[in-house]
């Protein structure tokens, strides 16, 4: 079965002048959807822009967004008021409470733990345990990985292997992202899926990080985005009045 | 002696400027040493049986049981002969004849 490969973190600002070259480099590596992440919803024009860009090299676009709260109130005030303008929530968990609060949070998609302090990586056994019954999937970026040397990248490895162990073990699923900005960095799926070796994620395992588990999210989004969901499993096929 | 079972590599390398060889063989080495130290290295294998310098396609050989590290090294490379360079597998294959349409 040929794999539909999601590129969800291309760090670049929609207004960028580089936009258009990194999604048409993504295309010519291989990639089938891409998202690049928003913290503010962006202008009519500028998200026809680069969906315009990214229907040119034949990339389903994604919307994204990413925020980081300061508490539990501050979180549940984003997903209020973004939930339903954006394809896919990511929240980048910098402390514990919030970490804690997203993962129990069905409308939030995907937790993203970005700093390299292993203090300060919540994705322990009990935030596994929550991730793992409302479904929200953990991103791993790989950016760190290209650019650390040294005693940083062991320490990151590390906490990375510890944390996909315990994610595999409670079926969290996993998303391997870049988040990256510069087009030099920018990788062939499979490539990036093979980094995964690193952290002692299996082959199969990492390329449904870098396909299934990433698309999976998306439609499920999209579908329940639709005008006609009402719940999972449930659509409106036709109105009427009752005879 | 139980016979070494090996894999080749055709890889894509981009960069500005084009290396040697002898280049491009140390900075392959200087990743696998990176992540997996001198021993670790070592025992991947790596070998360049081909570097083609108009379109930088190179073949490169390793262990089959070393292939997921080299794999993971080769995509960790990020600097060839002090300028930024990408490597792109192409494609990987147990014999040489498999890669020549991507060479």
């Amino acid at each position: 079965m040929k794999r539909n490969f999601c590129y969800l973190h291309l760090r670049v600002t929609p207004s960028d002048a580089k936009v258009q070259r990194f999604i048409a480099k993504a295309a010519q590596l291989g990639y089938k959807k891409i998202s690049t992440p928003f913290s503010t919803p962006p202008t009519q024009t500028e998200l026809a822009n680069i969906k315009k860009y990214a229907e040119n090299s034949s990339l389903d676009f994604v919307t994204r967004a990413d925020f980081k709260p300061r508490n539990q109130e501050d979180l549940m005030r984003f997903l209020r008021k973004y939930r339903r303008q954006f394809e896919v929530i990511c929240i980048l968990c910098d402390n514990k409470e919030v970490s804690r609060q997203a993962a129990k949070d069905h409308r939030v998609d995907i937790l993203n733990f970005t700093s390299l302090d292993y203090k300060k990586r919540f994705f322990d056994r009990a935030e596994a345990q929550l991730a793992c019954s409302t479904g929200v999937a953990v991103e791993i970026d790989l950016k760190p990985l290209l650019v650390l040397e040294g005693p940083p990248r062991t320490r990151l490895l590390s906490s990375l292997r510890r944390e996909t162990a315990i994610a595999t073990e409670f079926r969290v699923p996993i998303v391997l992202s870049s988040g990256i900005g510069e087009e030099v960095l920018m990788r062939k799926p499979r490539d990036f899926a093979s980094l995964a070796y690193l952290f002692g994620l299996q082959e199969s395992q990492a390329l449904d990080a870098v396909s299934t588990n990433p698309t999976a999210i998306v439609s499920r989004n999209r579908q329940k985005l639709d005008p006609n969901f009402v719940a999972p499993g449930i659509n409106v096929l036709k109105e009427g009045k009752l005879q | 002696m139980k016979r070494i079972k090996r894999r080749y590599l055709a890889v894509q390398l981009e960069c500005e400027g084009t290396p040697t060889e002898r280049e491009l063989m140390d900075a392959l080495w200087a990743s696998a040493t990176r992540l997996y130290g001198e021993v670790g290295a070592s025992l991947t294998g790596l070998a360049l049986i081909d570097f083609n310098v108009e379109n930088k396609i190179a073949v490169v050989r390793c262990t089959l049981a070393s292939l997921p590290s080299v794999r993971a090294s080769l995509t960790a490379l990020t600097r060839v002969a002090g300028h930024e360079a990408t490597m792109h597998v192409l494609a990987v294959s147990g014999t040489i004849k498999a890669l020549s349409p991507h060479f």
